[in-house]
């Protein structure tokens, strides 16, 4: 048995000097800093010779961040309000992903899981589902008037579908053998359903959550084009409306920052809650 | 009065259905098991082994005849028949401990009484270093070692093992037989256990069944009267060994005939 534990011990690593340990570490963002900048300098080029009267410069949008963000330099109506529509559309993405979250996952492992509620709505899912998100907003709009509600149930509905599939997905794949260890341990039935089907599903039920908050994120400027006042999808609006396609970087950059922060949040979540599974290490 | 054997195979006989097509899997198998017997089950590769195996263990129920176990009849799966798999069956998200107090949890144990069986069996099979890691992080034979100990903390009185150290290197294989063996002495256990090495069967059983493939069927039966613990390179188990070889190549050269 002294031998089996072998398998894990770790193997002997060479000592390296500091310097190199850090250009390991940091080689990596270097490289993932390359072509961003490379594009920077394009786009300040492009703009310096003249190519587009009516894109500004990459300093000029990163004045005008600074403005949008704490104000000071311009002020006018957009300066220092950027924790107002960040807020705003946070709590509409987050919203209507919680609540898709909430009624998909639940629904995906009943559909997964029990014929009946299957052959009940899953034809009729599958009917919804080809219908564009975008497709929805002049109804959303009668049902939920011009406002953060319509906005609200757009995103829902953009994050439904992903989370939803995934699961079923999830509850589908499981291994069979895992229903027969369980079985012959003396968990049968329904408690099967906690005990194995729920932890078994858990990686894609994960993979769902992360593409519906990606898609919360992407609807969210649709969801916010029905006439709020605030919220990052309204500021790119607005800044169409009054060409100032300043405000609209700035806004366009605000939604790849915060939707790249959410879904590092989420993957943070799944590896910690899937330390057990060999392909969700790291 | 005569024993009542723990198990007994009347007349088993099992037939899939595949679309328009019927599969006859096993006929007319006939088997019986005292408690305590060590019985492997070999033959070729469809020759309804596994089969008989999960009928014992409830996953398939006999298209014909009866399988008892104490007289009554055997209805799915249950913890006094514990099954150990070829390919593990431990559930991933649980660590080693957990994966042992699955049984005595979902039969609703009070939990000091699951701790202390969960403490007595990781010590048992010596993973007390890795009672927290989980599966992938375990080598074949600790995995397996792992699957036995579930199904022993879960007090099955039959344990079921399918080709379970066929996955494993030979050197972890002939230690998990002998800690396997030792463990059957000590604890009175019966086992039914598949293979397709006849060197296997004879190290491990008071008695083998040899099965034959075209339908399923068991062959002939032959107690293995040497003393344990047994030397695989002794002139007299390479006797029995030649024998049984014999027995099975016959048994193939009939159906290639």
């Amino acid at each position: 048995m002294a031998e089996a534990l072998i398998a894990t011990a770790p193997a002997a690593v060479p000592t390296r000097s500091a310097g190199r340990r850090l250009a390991k570490r940091l080689g990596p963002i270097a490289l993932s800093l390359v072509v961003p900048l490379l594009l920077l300098l394009g786009w300040h080029l492009a703009v310096k010779a003249g190519m587009t009267r009516l894109i500004p410069s990459p300093a000029d949008v990163a004045e005008y961040m600074v403005d949008f963000a704490v104000g000071g330099i311009w002020d006018d109506a957009f300066s220092a309000t950027l924790h107002l529509h960040l807020l705003a559309s946070a709590s509409r993405v987050y919203g209507g992903f919680l609540l898709a979250a909430a009624v998909a996952v639940p629904l995906g492992l009943l559909i997964g899981r029990i014929d009946l509620v299957r052959q009940l709505l899953d034809p009729f899912l599958q009917l919804m589902r080809p219908i564009p998100v975008t497709a929805w907003l002049p109804l959303s709009m009668i049902l939920f008037g011009l406002g953060p509600k319509s906005a609200f149930f757009l995103v829902f509905l953009g994050a439904f579908y992903p989370i939803l599939l995934n699961t079923i997905f999830g509850v589908k794949n499981v291994e069979p053998r895992l229903f027969e260890a369980a079985s012959m341990l003396g968990c049968r039935g329904n408690a099967q359903f906690f005990r194995v089907v729920l932890p078994a599903a858990l990686p894609s039920i994960f993979t769902g959550l992360r593409l519906g908050l990606g898609l919360a994120w992407f609807v969210i400027v649709v969801g916010e084009m029905t006439g709020v006042p605030q919220g990052l999808g309204a500021v790119i609006m607005d800044g169409r409306t009054l060409s100032r396609t300043e405000l609209v970087i700035c806004g366009m950059i605000v939604i790849g920052i915060a939707g790249f922060v959410s879904d590092r949040v989420v993957v943070m979540l799944m590896n910690r809650a899937l330390r057990w599974s060999p392909m969700h290490r790291g | 009065m005569a024993e009542i054997p723990i198990l007994d195979i009347k007349h088993v006989g099992k037939t899939y259905t595949l679309g328009d097509t019927r599969i006859e899997a096993l006929r007319d198998a006939n088997l019986t098991v005292k408690k305590g017997e060590f019985v492997c089950l070999i033959g070729a590769s469809g020759c309804g082994k596994s089969t008989l195996l999960r009928i014992v263990a409830g996953f398939e129920q006999p298209t014909t005849g009866d399988a008892l176990m104490w007289d009554k009849p055997i209805q799915g799966p249950a913890p006094d028949r514990g099954m150990v798999f070829q390919d593990y069956g431990l559930f991933p998200w649980l660590t080693v401990r957990e994966n042992i107090g699955f049984g005595p949890k979902s039969r609703g144990r009070p939990k000091s009484e699951v701790a202390e069986t969960v403490e007595r069996f990781v010590n048992l099979i010596g993973l007390t270093r890795f009672a927290d890691a989980h599966p992938h992080q375990l080598s074949g034979g600790m995995k397996q070692r792992v699957a036995i100990a579930r199904v022993l903390a879960n007090d099955a009185e039959v344990v079921l093992m399918d080709e379970p150290f066929g996955a494993l290197d030979a050197m972890t294989r002939e230690r998990l037989q002998d800690e396997l063996l030792e463990l059957w002495q000590r604890t009175g256990l019966t086992v039914l256990f598949v293979t397709h090495s006849i060197e296997e069967a004879i190290f491990l059983a008071d008695r083998v069944v040899v099965m034959e493939p075209g339908p399923g069927r068991i062959a002939s039966e032959h107690r293995i009267e040497l003393p344990r613990p047994r030397d695989v390179s002794s002139p007299e188990f390479n006797e029995v060994r030649r024998e049984l070889g014999a027995r099975l190549h016959s048994h193939h050269a009939k159906k290639a005939a």
